[in-house]
């Protein structure tokens, strides 16, 4: 369940320690400067390696390299772990807007639990900045003017991976899907792309989530309905053991097409480049992609878990605080709080620029947009080092990359 | 192409196959549960924890040492069974005369512990341990694509169900253990080490779940969730062959693999619940199992 960070716990008791002698009117100066931002993620399953305490590390590099400390305004962080149920993530949220004071709900990756988020977010008028849910109905139908959706959306991963797959002559499409809110919005999205481009979807299986470890019926009968692609429209362990076990049952080798619409660079580890070449996949960050995402990386790596590079989940989280306390330390803590609303809208006003995500803008709809890229896994022959993985095939300006903002059936476009 | 209940025929034996292949899987894992059940009273929630050790020795044997797939379907239940010995000594032979819940209790807790200690240090997202270069390939059966590995699988579990069966029903280990169950004092008045068998026969229980954990790793991604994945199922599987029956945990094993396998055809959004409505049906009938004992 949610629990402070050791870090923030030990911070704090050092602070009362050392300040227990002060006045009781700096303490209360130093409250009301204080923002809370409540990391909610999946800290113990499938999507632990993807976001959970690898999220933690980046907002925690984010925090000092935002130098807020010097401006006064001081960050508080809480962890909690939602275990991909939305009523966990919703009794976690409630409870820390209503009891813990948090202004800030962070990351939340799983699409079901993000959409639950989203809706007590709005009721209590705080923050939440969705890293790595992907459901592009966050700013579509559920948009909302308290939630920015900031790196990557089904539509966008639809567009960029099933456009080139289509593109490549795969225009008949089986999709294995996870039965959750985000496997439907991207297989929705995913389809919709193949029949604009004049492809035909043959059929899909719907697979229970959590819970599936084998896909091997499910490869049986997407092979058998002779699509040219079978689009994984699944995340995490999930695409992992499909990607596995349809090497395992010769998928790729009878010239059937996998595509990966949501592969994390975790997941590329975890298969090991053997089994994953030649897979492509669409990203909106990879640590090795320039000057200022490589030096991001060198900073935070020492707090990574286990070695792991930073994912575009977790990247992510770094480049949403960042422009959080951002907008935070020009309007003052005390505004900054008041009003969840407002401080969306400054947040919407001025352009995003950091090391991890580079620059981008904030739409009206709450959709940051930034370049995409279309990644290839590279073979283990042109893998030069620890996590030299993808080769670069392709940049969609962020004009293209994402949903045009009329289109999503967003209440705040609209009026 | 012909067609069964609106599905090509094809399509089906190749799920009826993957079933079967699947239900080795369940066969196995059920059959270390219903010995240490069977024997020793203890309903064993480690099981699933012991499941994944299996696969993660395997993968450090190769990883750090170098020692590869052969060595590990040896060693690695070795390793962990003696970890099984351990925990059998130091916990849970203090519970054998308390009710069946505290042993329930404690095996769960210890199974929760070991899972978060391998999530700590290895992540979730699992580690590559790729298919024996032997086992590689696959038959093309017509109707489907076999791989050669899938097929191994099935025939080490039918063989290592069939020896379990064996030493307990046919041999005098076995005549042993299972007085030994009914009455422990008066096995113990003929001079046998009653204590020690009942801590060799967890170890050994364990040993099989390493063993499946060992084959289990090239098929799945060797992560810290591959076992509470399979545990839930699998309890299921044990309590519909009937606690403790050996007979009963192979016999479901094989049959709820095949339900679950075409399921997943007719209606693959129930295939992870269809073997708990199977339970509860089961459970309604025959309260002791299809194979327990009233």
């Amino acid at each position: 369940m949610s629990q402070f960070h050791r870090r923030a716990l030990l911070g704090g008791a050092a602070a009362t320690a050392a300040f227990g002698a002060l006045p009781a009117h700096v303490a209360r100066a130093q409250a009301a400067n204080t923002v809370r931002i409540g990391i909610l993620n999946d800290q113990s399953g499938l999507y632990r390696d993807v976001n959970g305490p690898g999220s933690v590390a980046c907002v925690r590099q984010a925090i000092q390299d935002s130098g807020v400390a010097a401006r006064g305004v001081n960050v508080e962080v809480v962890v909690g772990d939602h275990q991909n149920r939305p009523d966990v993530g919703s009794t976690i949220t409630r409870q820390w807007i209503d009891r813990d004071n948090v202004d800030v709900i962070l990351d939340v990756p799983t699409s079901s639990v993000a959409l639950a988020v989203n809706t007590i977010v709005r009721e209590r008028n705080k923050i939440f900045l969705n890293s790595s849910a992907a459901t592009s109905d966050l700013t579509g139908a559920q948009c909302s003017p308290n939630t920015i959706h900031w790196t990557y959306d089904t539509y966008m991963l639809a567009k960029s991976t099933g456009g080139a797959m289509v593109r490549a002559g795969g225009d008949t499409w089986f999709f294995i899907t996870a039965d959750y809110a985000f496997g439907h919005a991207l297989e929705r999205d995913t389809a919709g792309f193949v029949r604009a481009a004049g492809g035909r979807v043959l059929g899909q299986v719907r697979t229970p989530f959590p819970g599936t470890t084998d896909f091997s019926s499910f490869l049986v009968q997407a092979q058998s309905s002779r699509a040219k692609v079978i689009g994984l429209a699944n995340a995490g362990g999930d695409t992992i053991n499909s990607i596995k076990q349809a090497a395992e049952f010769g998928v790729t080798r009878r010239g059937t097409k996998l595509a990966a619409l949501l592969m994390f660079i975790s997941d590329v580890h975890s298969l090991g480049l053997e089994t994953a070449q030649g897979l492509v996949c669409t990203e909106s960050f990879y640590w090795d992609l320039n000057d200022r995402t490589r030096a991001f990386t060198q900073r935070v790596l020492p707090s990574m878990p286990g070695g792991l590079r930073p994912g575009m989940g977790q990247a992510g989280c770094y480049s949403a605080i960042m422009h959080y306390l951002k907008t935070v330390a020009e309007m003052g803590v005390p505004a900054a709080r008041a009003s969840g609303v407002e401080t969306v809208n400054r947040m919407k006003a001025q352009p995003t620029n950091d090391d991890a995500m580079g620059e981008g803008t904030i739409r009206p709809d709450g959709r940051r947009i930034q370049p995409v890229y279309l990644f290839e896994v590279k073979t283990p022959a042109e893998s030069r080092g620890a996590w030299d993985y993808y080769k670069l095939l392709q940049t969609t300006p962020a004009a293209e990359a994402f949903r045009p903002v009329g289109e999503g059936n967003c209440a705040l476009v609209r009026s | 192409m012909d067609e069964i209940f609106g599905i090509p025929a094809p399509l089906l034996f190749g799920q009826l196959l993957l079933g079967l292949i699947n239900g080795a899987f369940y066969a196995l894992l059920s059959l270390g549960l219903a010995v240490i059940f069977g024997m020793l009273n203890v309903i064993n929630f480690t099981h699933g924890a012991q499941f994944m050790m299996g696969a993660f020795v395997a993968w450090m044997l190769l990883h750090y040492l170098g020692i590869g797939y052969w060595w590990a379907l040896l060693l690695a239940p070795l390793i962990v069974g003696f970890t099984g010995v351990v925990i059998e000594k130091t916990m849970i032979s203090r519970l054998y005369k308390l009710d069946h819940l505290y042993g329930l209790l404690l095996t769960f807790g210890v199974g929760l512990i070991i899972e978060g200690l391998f999530r700590n240090q290895y992540g979730s997202s699992g580690m590559p341990y790729r298919i024996p270069p032997e086992l590689q390939g696959a038959w093309d059966l017509g109707f489907m694509f076999m791989p050669v590995y899938r097929g191994w699988v099935v025939i080490v579990a039918i063989v290592a169900c069939l020896a379990t069966w064996l030493v307990i029903e046919k041999t005098k280990l076995g005549s042993y253990l299972r007085a030994a169950t009914e009455n422990p004092a008066l096995v113990q008045a003929f001079g046998i080490n009653v204590p020690r068998m009942m801590t060799l026969t967890y170890g050994a229980g364990v040993a099989l779940a390493a063993f499946a954990g060992v084959l289990a790793a090239p098929i799945y991604s060797v992560n810290p969730q591959m076992g509470a994945n399979l545990i839930i199922i699998v309890f299921a599987v044990v309590v519909i062959g009937g606690m403790g029956s050996i007979l009963g945990s192979v016999v479901t094993g094989f049959a709820l693999g095949v339900i679950e396998g075409f399921t997943r055809v007719f209606y693959p959004e129930a295939s992870a619940t269809v073997i708990f409505v199977v339970m509860a049906i089961v459970l309604l009938l025959r309260p002791a199992g299809l194979f327990g004992r009233a």
